[in-house]
This record gives C-alpha cells, sequence and structure tokens, in this order.
C-alpha cells in the first residue's frame, strides 16, 4: 500500500471525512458534484489545506505532519498554474531545481521530460505561447520532474474544450500508466474517471458513497449521483425472489435475493407504448411523460409515475407514437434487462 | 456647467508650468547647467535618491510582503503607520528624525557613542529623510501588487519543493515586478523632490547635503535664472517619469 489517508477537514457548514488508498502504479480517481469536497481532498493530501484530524501516510511515513514543500508529491492543478514568468523548460526545470540539483542538470531532467509529453520543439515557448492541451502537458511533466510518489491531478481535463479532450485523455491516460507512484485524480467527469483510473472513490456532501472499480461502479451504482452518471435509472427496495418492491412498482427481476436491494436498469431498455401492450411483459406501468429532450442520437423521455424513470427511444418511434409531454403512455422492461444487487 | 471650472482646473495645473517654460533662459541654458554648483546639486541629488530607492527597496519590500502575505494582530494598525509618512507634512518628519537619529536624539546619542556615527547634516542624513518620505510610496505600491497576484502560483511553487524564500525570490517577486518598478520610480521621484525634511534634519551645505530642491530655493533668492534652469531640469525628470509609467497610470482601462 503506497498511500493511506483519513482525511479530516472541518470547516463552517462543511464537513470532509474521507478514507483513501492507493497502491503504486494505481489511479485512484475521487470522482463526485461540484462541492462534495474532491478538491480539498486533493489540497489536503498536498499539503496546502490543514487537516483538522486523520493522518495521511505514503509508504508507510507520516506525511501529514510534513509542509507541502517537504512532500514528496506532484500536483496538476486545474488551470495548470505554470508560471507566467518562465519558459515551459524551465517550468519544468523548476522542482529539481527547489530540490537543490544544478542548474544545467535540472534543464536536461526538464528537456528530457517536454521530449516525453512531446513538446521538445515548445521548451523555449512561455506558458501564454502555449495551446491548453499543451499547457497541460507542460503541468504534467512539471510535477513530474520532481519524480513524485504521489501524483494529484485537479481537474486535468476540465480546462480543456471537448475536442482536445478527447486527445489529451488518452496521452494522459499513457502517462499515468508509465508512473509508477500512486496516482489520485480528481473529476467531476465519469468518462474522464473511467477511463484513467483504476478505482474510483465517489464522494458526496464530503463523504464516500461508493468505491470500486470503473466497471462495478458503472454496473452497480448506489446513489442517484452515480446512477445519473453512468446514465442508468435506479431504485431502492426490498428483495423478495426474484422480485424487487421499490414502493409503487414490483420489479422482476433476473436475480434470486432477499432483503435490501437495488435495481439498476438502462434508459434503452425502457420499451413505450401507447395502449397496453398485448402479451404483457412482467414489468409493466402507467406513466405521464414530463418531458422529451434529445440525447445523443436518441431521444430521452422522463416518465412520472409509480417510479420515475427515464427511457431512450429513438426519433422516428417519438414521431409513430406521437409523445408529448403530458400524455399517458405505457412502460416496460424485461427481467432480463434489469439488474438487481444487495443495497 | 461643469465645463467651465474643469477648463479653470486644468489651466490652474498647467499655466505654472507653461510659465516656467516661457520664462526659461533658453540661450544660458547650457552654460548654467554646466555650472559647478549646479551640477554638484544635480549629482547629489541623483545619487541620494537613487540610494535612497535602493534602501527602500532592501526594506520596503519585505515590508510590503509582510502586509500582504502574513495574518498578524495589529496587522491594520501597521498599515495605517506606514502610510503616516505620506500624509505627515515633511517638516514634521524631519523634526522627528533629528529628535530620534540627531546627536541628542534616542538612537542618535547611542549611534555617535557605539560607533562615532552621526547622522545629520551628512548626504547619509539626506538618505535617510529621502527613505522615511519616499518608502510608503514604494510599500503601497508593492503590496497592491502583492494583493493581486494569484497566490495559488505560490502553492503550486511549494508543491514542487519551493522553500518560503525561494517561492519569494523565484516566483511572487517576478511576478509582481511591474508593480515593483512602478513603485520604485515613485518612490525615486518623491525622493529626488523631497525637501522640507532634507532641510530640517540635514540641512543645507553645499556638495554634502544640498540637493536640487534646495539649490532651487536658495537660488531664488539670489539668481532666479538659475532657480528657473534648475526646475526646468526637475521638471524634465517628471515628465520622463510620467511617460514611463504612462501604462500604469495614464490609461484609461
Amino acid at each position: 500500500m503506497t498511500l493511506d489517508a483519513r482525511l479530516v477537514v472541518t470547516r463552517p457548514a462543511f464537513t470532509l471525512d474521507l478514507a483513501l488508498r492507493a497502491e503504486r502504479g494505481k489511479v485512484v480517481a475521487l470522482l463526485g458534484p461540484n462541492g462534495a469536497g474532491k478538491t480539498t481532498a486533493l489540497r489536503a493530501l498536498a499539503g496546502l489545506s490543514p487537516l483538522s484530524g486523520g493522518h495521511i501516510s505514503l509508504r508507510g511515513r507520516p506525511l501529514h505532519t510534513l509542509p507541502a514543500e517537504s512532500r514528496p508529491i506532484g500536483m496538476v492543478f486545474q488551470d495548470y498554474l505554470l508560471f507566467p514568468h518562465l519558459s515551459a523548460l524551465d517550468n519544468v526545470a523548476f522542482g529539481p531545481r527547489c530540490q537543490g540539483v544544478s542548474k544545467a542538470e535540472s534543464r536536461r531532467v526538464a528537456a528530457e521530460l517536454l521530449e516525453r509529453v512531446g513538446l521538445a520543439g515548445h521548451a523555449a515557448a512561455r506558458p501564454r505561447q502555449l495551446s491548453g492541451g499543451q499547457a497541460q502537458r507542460v503541468a504534467l511533466a512539471r510535477a513530474l520532474a520532481v519524480r513524485p510518489e504521489l501524483l494529484l491531478l485537479d481537474e486535468p481535463l476540465a480546462a480543456l474544450d471537448a475536442h482536445t479532450r478527447l486527445e489529451v485523455r488518452s496521452r494522459l491516460r499513457r502517462h499515468l500508466a508509465e508512473f509508477d507512484g500512486a496516482t489520485v485524480l480528481v473529476t467531476h467527469d465519469p468518462l474522464d474517471a473511467m477511463v484513467l483510473a483504476d478505482r474510483l472513490v465517489v464522494i458526496e456532501g464530503g463523504a464516500v458513497v461508493q468505491q470500486g472499480t470503473p466497471g462495478e461502479v458503472a454496473r452497480r451504482p448506489r446513489t442517484d449521483y452515480v446512477a445519473r452518471l453512468v446514465g442508468l435509472n435506479l431504485y431502492r427496495g426490498a428483495a423478495d425472489g426474484g422480485r424487487v418492491d421499490v414502493g409503487g412498482l414490483l420489479v422482476h427481476t433476473s436475480e434470486q435475493f432477499d432483503g435490501p436491494a437495488f435495481v439498476a436498469f438502462a434508459p434503452t431498455a425502457v420499451a413505450i407504448y401507447r395502449s397496453r401492450p398485448d402479451g404483457s411483459p412482467r414489468n409493466l406501468w402507467q406513466a405521464t411523460i414530463e418531458g422529451v429532450e434529445r440525447h445523443g442520437d436518441n431521444v430521452r423521455v422522463h416518465l412520472d409515475g409509480p417510479v420515475t424513470a427515464f427511457a431512450d427511444v429513438t426519433p422516428a418511434a417519438v414521431a409513430d407514437l406521437d409523445l408529448t409531454p403530458g400524455q399517458r403512455i405505457w412502460a416496460s422492461v424485461k427481467a432480463t434487462e434489469t439488474h438487481a444487487y444487495p443495497a | 456647467m461643469l465645463v467651465v471650472p474643469a477648463v479653470a482646473g486644468l489651466a490652474f495645473l498647467v499655466l505654472p508650468l507653461a510659465g516656467l517654460l516661457i520664462r526659461a533662459p533658453w540661450s544660458t541654458l547650457p552654460a548654467r547647467l554646466a555650472e559647478p554648483h549646479v551640477l554638484e546639486a544635480l549629482r547629489l541629488s541623483l545619487v541620494s535618491a537613487t540610494v535612497a530607492t535602493a534602501c527602500c527597496l532592501l526594506l520596503g519590500v519585505p515590508l510590503a510582503w509582510l502586509l500582504a502575505r502574513v495574518r498578524f494582530p495589529g496587522r491594520r494598525l501597521v498599515r495605517a503607520l506606514v502610510t503616516v509618512p505620506l500624509v505627515l507634512p515633511p517638516v514634521v518628519g524631519g523634526v522627528a528624525l533629528l529628535l530620534v537619529l540627531g546627536r541628542r536624539g534616542l538612537v542618535g546619542q547611542w549611534l555617535e557613542s557605539a560607533f562615532g556615527v552621526t547622522l545629520p547634516f551628512t548626504t547619509a542624513g539626506v538618505v535617510i529623510a529621502e527613505m522615511f518620505v519616499a518608502m510608503p510610496f514604494l510599500v503601497i505600491s508593492v503590496e497592491g501588487a502583492l494583493r493581486g497576484a494569484d497566490q495559488r502560483f505560490e502553492e503550486a511553487a511549494a508543491t514542487l519543493g519551493a522553500s518560503r524564500w525561494t517561492v519569494f525570490r523565484r516566483v511572487t517577486l517576478p511576478m509582481v515586478m511591474p508593480g515593483v518598478a512602478a513603485g520604485a520610480v515613485l518612490c525615486w521621484a518623491r525622493a529626488l523632490g523631497e525637501f522640507g525634511a532634507t532641510i530640517t534634519f540635514a540641512g543645507n551645505f553645499p556638495g554634502t547635503t544640498r540637493t536640487m530642491p534646495l539649490a532651487v530655493y536658495l537660488a531664488l533668492e539670489t539668481e532666479p535664472e538659475a532657480a528657473i534652469v534648475l526646475s526646468l531640469v526637475l521638471l524634465a525628470v517628471s515628465v520622463v517619469i510620467l511617460a514611463a509609467l504612462r501604462d500604469r497610470w495614464v490609461s484609461t482601462p
């Protein structure tokens, strides 16, 4: 275990209490809505915000007693914070210089890192001459130049436009795979988290609500926030064999167990009918259309009824069925398309 | 309704300067400037103002940093004290300096007995008087720049292993350099024009403490033309400074 921390930060009207572990060579993503305490947690790890309680240990040594400048960390900030008065090369050489490495050697290390992130040709450029994606790579090189044991990334892709983001994300993934220390990444974007992280820690309101591999979290969301992120309809209820009572609706599932349970299904699994369908599928309920909006190539229909749900249908279906807000329709989900798991 | 007083106000500010230019003895100007006592006063002024500015930078920038970055009890009071010389009549400053640093002063007595150093009526005294009056300009300018600077850059430097001193030297200072430069120029200009505190604390001895403003005042009684010439030099310096700092002050946002 490289990083083992319990971060407690108490502020008026906000408490962060978070246990966090990260192994060598692994990327842990802190995922959560704005104000969940992600950045606070990262700043506490870096030593930029004081801990109110808890501990941070890195490879068995306590870290929380050290000031920021003595911690073996590298940090990439959300808007990179490259020093505007220094060239890209000198920005990267800054860390080694602070560690007492000679000027020539620091620059050699910096040049090597810039080469590694594909910016050898921009060594002399000032930060304002760099594009967003380039600045992000310089910031990463600068953080790696101090040979950190723990790499901290604060929303590393948030400042980029959608087009650049795609390319920078895959590059970042490669660089993180090469890094042999532990990485903690903060993001509010589920896609960034899924692509970049080995493990997700979802926090809401300063506490962990769910953690696991990206696959686990995506398949078995445990809060509405996570369900929304991964695009699933999620209900909590009581399981009784192959049925889950989610309050107002008995959902038939393929899993068999008893006790408190979650049921999740994809919006694309929901079928919509104008009148009660024949052969009556087992999960059938009557709902009112709350709203209709474009969602990628499909149309997302908001349903209100015994349960609220999203249904994704094709634009052609919207035209055929004449789906408009306020309309009463029938909705159904096959038992095989639902997924139930213990709460 | 407002235009008339506005124009009158402008005239009030500009006319005296125009008068200075109109009455200037242009034909004898080069000869007057080359006179030894003029050159002497000019040299003394430039040297003492420059030394005073250098000393103000050494003491004032750390003071500005303290006021802008460190929370301590009584910070507001300290900031108020720093600005006192701005509003204090310079003569009063000179008297105060005499009382503290004069031969019978609180610190001056000790300086003389321990080191054999006397400040009043020496060139060092001129520098001290100029520093006292000019340093607040530097401190206020630098403190403003420090407050305006994004402190997250300093945090970024700390995560890279920079000590507080390295952060200050390699990140904070370069980023607030425009503010420091503007403050230094302002401080230098104020030091160059310093009169009241200088004549009170350092006296008026040719070659050692008679700076340009003192020479202007003195020449006005004996040879007005020389006073005009000296004034023109100071005016020219002011114009140059204004031109150098035009982006900072004169341009509208």
